[in-house]
């Protein structure tokens, strides 16, 4: 291998540790359990859709709307649970079958209907940004609100659900690791086998590199790449249920960031290992690379506005690693 | 002969790196005539045009035009000076998103002297005057998006014509249209032909050459092989010179099959096209040959599922065949080396390992998860076998030659036991060593199953095979058992004779 080769391998690796080692020396207290953890909570929710959208970004497709999916979640699981009264199990399972639903419309309008991926997933995000307000007339939902029809709704978050948000479990230190951090590393770990190491993660690589060489070697094209989204739905459904939880209400407001920082991560991803495509310990590389980043400079006493602009950098030098330096990119 | 050449050709030469795609070639065109330029694929037709047409630079050799040096450095040159290129692909020559008039004078809205606003009565009255010297009758206002495929054609061909062209290329224009359409394309030609355009041709289809030919060129590895112009003409003379043997190689030992492996009868697979009825017996190596557009690849999708018959019955070793998909043919263990290796076979993000494992992956895994050793070892196996050449199975496909590329494309499918094994033109863009090794391989490996290759170049046919089928317009016309083979009569088929000719 020549420097360049190693340069395109293992260039992000070594200024993630670079990153790391900096702050350890400029920013008191930045290596610690407690602020390793707190950037592995603050980039979980982004980092379950960024895994997701990664699926759709395997078979050479996108998917928009994994943002408005996981508030779309949120809203549903308030819902589900202050105005309807239902219990934690409930809303977990309407949150998921969203997500799942969401995955199948994505994967029909793109692939029997033919809509481009950009366009589809595009139109759905803006579907779903209005549905989730109908139900409520715009309102946030909290347990004592004030319904349409005058009546208040009485139901709250139960203790079961809020746990997903608020619980945290012990490892050498007490109460230590949120459930998100867990839930974000098990759904790491799945999606990372499921494309690795499994015949329909490889035969996604197939679809999303030459599409027709796949069929020929009798893949169902279509199914598999239906299943992609429905994958990134279910992610980002996850993503909403703990934004919920998190939050204790439905926020009409919240997650506003969601799609561009997920989208980031994952794209940030292509340039890790100098893998030149979508992979999913690139995709949790690049979630932690943003968390970092923005945990250290925030410890440096950075303004908070700062923090977009920082991550469009980080962004933009991974992209150009990609497909400047590797010569091989293509998506 | 009518008087001057108005287009000449001299010693033109043309290579890319170490490659020599045009080894001189010398070329006439007369005012009024219609030159059909006859050649496979790779022979170097479409670099001789667009060499003439101003999209490569030559690299040696002399051009003229009415007498005076030719030497285009850009299409719009080459045009201005009016010798005018249609291409091949309809769309690259109109603007689908426009109409008809703006088609017709899109010429006109760039360039020196071209008016800064946009005026669409005089744009109108314009393409009014392009489209009635042609005899064009389609509504102007019309969007070419909306139009057929062959009105679209009309539209470019009428568009290079607004130039006034001295010298027009049709490049494989009836490829995408039906008969009916052709016939317009015809009276379009007979037309230009009469107003005294020289006309350069270029086609596979045997019915528009019989139909439009003034003289016949043919083409063969970047040298003319022949030139045909004294009528009648002689077709199979001419694709004799474009196809025949160049080489005498050892001749293969033919064998003869006493088992049925598949039998197809009553197959169609076009429109108006006869059936197809054929049996391929275990351990014989079957060649199916002809020109460009008979159908061979057509005969090879619905073969392996992903194409649908009109009409016929297969049976698979005694058993009723109808695939629905590709992975219907592939568990009934019928596997294709499809054509065009770059667009339909090779996946490019995944190197020589994962490319040969691809279609097998489901025997590769216990419960759905890879078995990653012995995808290795099945690899390296297949490497082995077929002796490509490369540093490790791990290799990027795009690290390999064309003829490596194309071996990894036949490990592929050779790694499992196949009942059927088919290949669509697997010799294409693959040097002679890399073929010889294919076909030899081919051969040896031959039994338990039936061997099926679909083949332009006789030469192929001949090195491999030990019975040739001959196909013309969608269906079989002949066939050969590849000992002693009477050539006059499989080129007589080959450039389909007075008996199938089409109307």
């Amino acid at each position: 291998m020549t420097l360049r080769d190693y340069a395109i391998r293992y260039g992000f690796i070594v200024l993630l540790v670079g990153l790391v080692a900096y702050f350890a020396i400029a920013a008191d207290g930045f290596v610690s359990p407690q602020s390793a953890v707190f950037i592995f909570q603050s980039v979980a929710i982004t980092g379950v859709l960024a895994l997701g959208v990664t699926a759709t970004l395997v078979v050479g497709g996108f998917d928009l709307s994994i943002g408005s999916v996981a508030t779309s979640a949120m809203m549903a699981a308030a819902y589900v649970m202050v105005v309807l009264e239902q219990n934690a199990v409930v809303a977990v399972i309407v949150c998921l079958l969203i997500g799942a639903v969401v995955g199948l419309i994505n994967g029909w309008l793109i692939v029997y209907m033919r809509v481009p991926d950009l366009l589809a997933t595009l139109g759905m995000m803006f579907l779903l940004v209005g549905l989730q307000r109908i139900p409520t007339e715009g309102r946030s939902i909290a347990t004592g609100m004030t319904m349409p029809d005058g009546s208040v709704a009485n139901g709250k978050f139960g203790d079961a659900f809020l746990a997903l948000g608020r619980h945290r479990f012990d490892f050498f230190i007490p109460n230590l690791i949120p459930v998100s951090v867990v839930v974000l590393l098990v759904l790491a770990l799945l999606i990372w086998f499921f494309l690795e190491y499994t015949r329909f993660g490889r035969m996604m690589y197939a679809v999303g590199s030459n599409e027709r060489a796949a069929e020929l070697a009798g893949a169902p094209v279509k199914a598999y790449k239906i299943w992609a989204y429905v994958i990134s739905g279910v992610f980002a459904s996850i993503g909403g249920i703990l934004l919920a939880a998190r939050l204790g209400r439905g926020d009409i407001a919240s997650g506003n960031n969601l799609l561009l920082d997920a989208v980031a991560a994952a794209l940030i991803g292509y340039a890790v290992l100098g893998a030149a495509k979508p992979n999913a310990f690139g995709t949790a590389v690049g979630a932690l690379f943003v968390g970092i980043l923005l945990q250290g400079l925030t410890m440096m006493n950075a303004p908070y506005y700062t923090q977009d602009f920082v991550k469009g950098v980080v962004l933009v030098v991974a992209l150009v690693f990609t497909f400047a330096l590797s010569g091989r990119g293509r998506r | 002969m009518i008087g001057d050449a108005v287009f000449r050709v001299e010693g033109l030469r043309k290579s890319f790196g170490r490659n020599e795609v045009l080894g001189g070639i010398s070329l006439e065109l007369h005012s009024g005539e219609v030159t059909v330029l006859m050649g496979a694929n790779g022979a170097g037709k479409s670099t001789l045009v667009k060499i003439i047409s101003g999209v490569y630079e030559r690299g040696g050799g002399a051009m003229t035009l009415a007498g005076q040096d030719f030497a285009p450095n850009t299409p719009a040159e080459a045009i201005r000076a009016g010798v005018v290129t249609v291409h091949q692909s309809i769309n690259d020559g109109v603007v689908a998103d426009l109409d008809v008039a703006t088609n017709l004078t899109l010429d006109r809205l760039s360039g020196k002297g071209a008016p800064t606003l946009f005026n669409p009565a005089r744009v109108r009255r314009e393409a009014k005057a392009v489209a009635d010297r042609m005899g064009l009758a389609i509504d102007l206002k019309a969007r070419v998006n909306d139009l057929s495929l062959a009105d679209r054609q009309m539209v470019a061909i009428a568009r290079a014509l607004a130039h006034q062209p001295k010298v027009l290329i049709l490049d494989e224009p009836t490829s995408s249209l039906s008969s009916a359409e052709a016939d317009r394309l015809f009276a379009l030609v007979d037309r230009l032909r009469e107003q005294g355009v020289a006309i350069l041709y270029i086609s596979h289809r045997m019915s528009d050459i019989r139909r439009l030919a003034d003289r016949i060129v043919s083409m063969r590895d970047g040298v003319i092989s022949g030139v045909f112009d004294t009528k009648p003409l002689d077709y199979e003379g001419a694709v004799n010179a474009m196809l025949g043997r160049k080489i005498h190689l050892d001749r293969i030992i033919a064998r003869s099959s006493a088992k049925a492996v598949l039998t197809v009868a009553g197959l169609r697979i076009g429109q108006g096209a006869r059936p197809i009825s054929l049996t391929l017996g275990d351990g014989e190596v079957v060649a199916i040959t002809g020109l460009v557009g008979v159908g061979k690849t057509a005969l090879a999708e619905t073969l392996f599922g992903v194409r649908r018959p009109l009409a016929g019955t297969m049976t698979m070793n005694g058993r009723p065949y109808a695939p629905r998909s590709a992975g219907d043919a592939i568990a009934a263990g019928v596997f294709l080396v499809a054509k065009d290796r770059a667009t339909s076979g090779i996946v490019g993000g995944f190197n020589i390992e994962r490319n040969v494992s691809l279609p097998f992956l489901r025997r590769m895994s216990n419960f759905s998860v890879l078995r990653r050793r012995l995808e290795r070892s099945a690899a390296r196996r297949q490497i082995e076998e077929l002796g490509i050449v490369c540093r490790s199975e791990k290799d990027e496909m795009s690290a390999l030659s064309g003829g490596n590329q194309q071996k990894v494309m036949v490990a592929r499918w050779m790694a499992q036991n196949a009942a059927l094994f088919i290949l669509d033109e697997p010799f294409q863009g693959v040097d002679i060593s890399a073929r010889r090794d294919i076909a030899a391989k081919l051969r040896a490996s031959a039994n338990g199953r039936a061997t099926l290759l679909f083949v332009t170049e006789l030469d192929e046919a001949l090195e491999t095979a030990d019975r040739i089928l001959v196909m013309s317009e969608h269906t079989i016309v002949g066939e050969h058992r590849n000992a002693d083979v009477d050539l006059d009569r499989l080129l007589a088929e080959v450039a389909g004779g007075p008996l199938h000719s089409a109307a």
